[in-house]
């Protein structure tokens, strides 16, 4: 007998509805929830079942027997696992206090229950992984209209003309997302693409800017001269809700597009066309502000000026341009209830400085690496404990060695994931979390024009002996005397505590999968916006106060990036639809698919260097060597170098992923604390690489 | 005549590959086979613009096949509907249908020791429903039409 269980993906962080048909304990299919994606899945979230099925994942609790990394475990029950948890935990808050205790995830709709268990414990220390991600673009938000990276949603498939700068949209793979792309293109509708080399997303596009590597600022600028010199911004909102554009103009008066076109090294007629192309479909014109911006030292700034570029179109609140996300309380609808809210705050100074030392950063989740800092320096105050949820720091930020160092300061570090991190790997404890299609999740609001509840259910039994993140997070909180803050005994218990004040129960979430809130999409009155924006003068802010309080530029003189010094190549990394970072490239199916990361090299660079496709090829920074094949391609600039990130792998039961490809954040040696200061960001692609054809190249044959 | 085709709308694949993993899910097969494949040509810079476009390949389900008279169990059949199916039952893994067909559509199965190739799904299309490629395209590109349709 098949059973039909409404569901969300977890092969990547975007969560994708599903549905799944069950037979007993087996999976007999899973796709797309057609309410919401018409069945529409991709590779990752098919191979789901292989990950479900795949041995290669921690099957118990492990507690470290030898070394830190050396691989040797001691398989424990869940009991022993969190009572050895709990005594490192009393030790360090009794000789420390609980602020030296940490805990960090990946972001996403489940924080809710992370943030409790820390700021339960009295531990102010939540954090995430997004200074390497999306810091940039949510600080440039912030300072732009007072909200953060989320306070907008893109209207995509109404639009006219979508410009990116470097979102590769089509291989980050946001399933409605890229959908509503090609029902833009369909529907007549412009791509813009800037790049430093083409992309599945390029390909697609009506235009490609290939730019010199670290000029999307100079582009940018080019693009606000343009557009006000062609006096093509929209005066009437610009008056009504923005300060600063005079500065602004006087700013970009010497950033002309033929300049902008001269520094990035493209046609300045093709900016000049693109100038007018968007000047006539404003507002409909949507300028993508980045996602993954930890790239270069500029990048808070470039992202900024995406930012205006969208003011400046007049695209906000309007079909087709930037919408303000809705939620339950646009509704009429009370929001969920949460655990976190039950908690008194804790009052400690956060041990990365956010939000005392660095005051124009948001403390939410505060900088991850700034606390690599404290564990060396023990400033403000020493941290002991790191608990990683679903969060790989190693495969994240750059140069685990120098990751691990700090770490060495620690006493106690715990991974909870469902499959072994490399963090993991180097950790004390491995609590293993039952992967997504064996577990369920907690309530969570998805808001947009249609806000809406989803909920993810367990369709299987776990295989192993795993379990789900809100009975782990119970348990060490109740070891931890906390267990006040989580309420419940059952998800069922916990599903219905968050639903009461919504009205709403569990039940009515069968059938779908999600509760809609709203029937029609929800527009607010363009000509009544007072209120929305969230910065100190309740405006649009081309020149910010809190930018300018930190000693900040609200718009910064641009500078030329750093040449590459002779010999060297700028690496860039991106990413592949078939993996999701790190966390697939052991997964049979998808590792079948894509087992290795490759090289893409300039043609005439690789003529020069004797590199032909194919060959494998060293690659050296200042601390570290990648051996990878090339791939020999003129569509990438001369001065940089590209490869996919999440490969090379070194934990040792990963037999699929184990050192296949390379790893492009071993090779950014020294960049862990190279911060952008102004948003945040690590400065991930100010990486120079050398490239020589690898001796591991076979010269002769010796065998018959 | 055959009834089935499946298209590919050219302009809306990304190359996500998503139809082989789907494929691959629903047939319960193992690291090797694949039924269907996503390639491309190399780009080529049209307007300016570097481009390249997918194409799509499963069996193309043969009006004449030669894989099905060549095999020695009888195991390969092609149903009224032009739909080219193996019947595992018979089928003993000598893989004459591969040597014997023009494009070696059909591919070995190491975990069962037969031949295994596409079949259009034909278990859901005689439940009226779509081939798993089709059903779960990441972006709706692929199509599964009858010959009507095309008509």
């Amino acid at each position: 007998m098949s059973e039909t269980v409404w569901s969300m993906c977890g092969m990547c962080s975007v969560r994708c509805p599903i549905k799944v048909e069950v037979d007993g304990n087996r999976i007999k299919w899973l796709e797309g929830n057609p309410h919401l994606l018409g069945g529409a899945l991709c590779a990752k979230g098919s191979a789901g079942v292989a990950l479900r099925n795949d041995r290669e994942r921690p099957q118990q609790p492990l507690i470290r027997d030898g070394g830190r990394g050396a691989g040797k475990w001691e398989p424990v029950s869940w009991d022993t696992a969190i009572e050895y948890i709990g005594e490192k935990l009393d030790i360090i808050i009794d000789r420390y206090g609980a602020r030296a205790v940490m805990l960090s995830c990946r972001g996403g709709p489940f924080m809710d229950l992370f943030k409790t268990f820390i700021h339960g414990l009295g531990s102010p220390n939540f954090t995430n992984h997004d200074s390497a991600c999306g810091r940039n673009v949510h600080h440039a938000s912030l300072s732009v209209y007072g909200l953060g990276r989320k306070g907008f949603i893109y209207d995509i498939k109404n639009s006219k003309h979508l410009v990116l700068f470097g979102r590769n949209i089509f291989a980050s793979l946001r399933i409605a997302e890229a959908n509503q792309v090609l029902d833009m293109l369909d529907n007549g509708g412009s791509l813009t693409y800037v790049d430093v080399r083409q992309s599945l997303t390029g390909i697609k596009a009506t235009r490609f800017f290939q730019v010199r590597p670290g000029t999307d600022y100079a582009l940018a600028l080019g693009m606000i001269n343009g557009i006000i010199k062609a006096d093509a911004y929209d005066k009437e909102f610009v008056d009504r809700y923005t300060t600063g554009f005079n500065q602004l103009a006087s700013f970009v008066e010497p950033y002309t597009p033929e300049w902008a076109a001269k520094e990035c090294g493209i046609k300045a007629k093709k900016l000049k066309d693109f100038i007018s192309e968007v000047s006539e479909q404003a507002p409909q014109v949507i300028f993508h502000p980045g996602w993954m911006l930890s790239r270069y030292r500029d990048s808070f700034y470039a992202s900024r000026a995406i930012h205006i570029l969208n003011v400046l179109m007049g695209n906000i609140e309007v079909k087709g341009g930037q919408l303000f996300p809705k939620g339950p309380g646009d509704c009429g609808v009370k929001g969920l209830r949460s655990l976190d809210s039950q908690v008194p705050k804790p009052e400690e100074k956060r041990a990365d400085g956010v939000g005392w030392k660095y005051r124009h950063f948001d403390k939410g989740p505060g900088l991850f690496h700034l606390f690599y800092d404290a564990m060396l320096t023990e400033d403000p105050y020493p941290v002991k404990g790191v608990i990683c949820y679903r969060h790989d720091p190693f495969n994240c930020f750059p140069d685990p060695a120098a990751q691990k160092e700090a770490l060495d300061n620690t006493d106690l570090l715990v991974s909870i994931d469902t499959h072994y991190s490399e963090f993991g790997w180097y950790s004390d404890v491995i609590l293993p979390e039952s992967m997504y299609l064996e577990r369920d999740s907690i309530v969570a609001t998805q808001k947009g024009p249609k806000p809406r509840f989803i909920v993810r259910r367990k369709a299987v039994d776990p295989k192993f002996d795993t379990k789900p993140a809100w009975e782990i997070f119970k348990l060490l909180a109740d070891r931890m005397n906390i267990g006040q803050y989580f309420p419940y005994n059952s998800i069922e218990e916990l599903w219905q505590w968050q639903l009461e004040p919504t009205g709403h129960t569990i039940e009515e979430f069968e059938g779908k999968g999600f509760v809609s809130l709203a029937d029609e999409p929800i527009m607010y009155d363009r000509d009544n916006l007072d209120g929305k924006f969230k910065t100190p003068s309740g405006k649009i802010e081309f020149i910010s106060q809190k930018l300018a309080d930190a000693g900040l530029a609200s718009l910064k003189p641009y500078e030329s990036p750093r040449k590459a010094p002779k010999g060297n190549f700028r690496l860039i990394f991106g990413r592949s639809p078939v993996h999701a970072h790190g966390h697939t490239v052991n997964n049979p199916l998808l590792n079948e698919l894509m087992p290795e990361n490759s090289l893409w090299i300039n043609k005439r660079a690789a003529a020069k260097l004797g590199i032909s496709e194919g060959d494998l090829v060293d690659v050296i920074s200042a601390s570290s060597i990648g051996t990878i094949k090339a791939h020999v391609t003129e569509f990438i600039h001369p001065e940089a170098v590209y490869t996919v990130h999440g490969f090379g792998r070194q934990v040792p039961l990963q037999s699929r992923a184990y050192h296949a490809g390379m790893s492009d954040q071993k090779l950014q040696s020294g960049k862990l604390m190279d911060m952008d200061p102004a948003g945040g960001g690590l400065c991930l692609c100010e990486v120079f690489v050398t490239v020589r054809r690898s001796t591991k190249n076979p010269k002769r044959r010796v065998e018959l | 005549m055959n009834k089935y085709l499946i298209y590919l709308n050219a302009k809306r694949c990304i190359g996500c590959h998503g139809c082989e993993i789907h494929c691959k899910v629903n047939k319960n097969l193992p690291v090797g086979p694949y039924l269907c494949e996503i390639s491309h040509e190399p780009l080529v810079a049209v307007k300016g613009v570097p481009k390249t476009e997918f194409h799509f390949r499963s069996c193309y389900h043969c009006e004449d096949p030669y894989c099905v008279p060549i095999c020695p169990k009888n195991a390969m059949i092609k149903r009224e509907d032009g739909i080219v199916y193996i019947d595992e039952e018979k089928c003993i893994g000598c893989m004459a249908c591969a040597g014997a067909c023009p494009w070696g559509i059909p591919q070995y199965n190491p975990e069962t020791g037969k031949a295994v190739k596409c079949d259009y799904c034909k278990d859901r299309v005689d439940m009226g429903l779509k081939p798993a490629c089709v059903t779960k395209c990441t972006t709706h590109a692929l199509k599964f039409v009858t010959m009507q349709e095309v008509n």
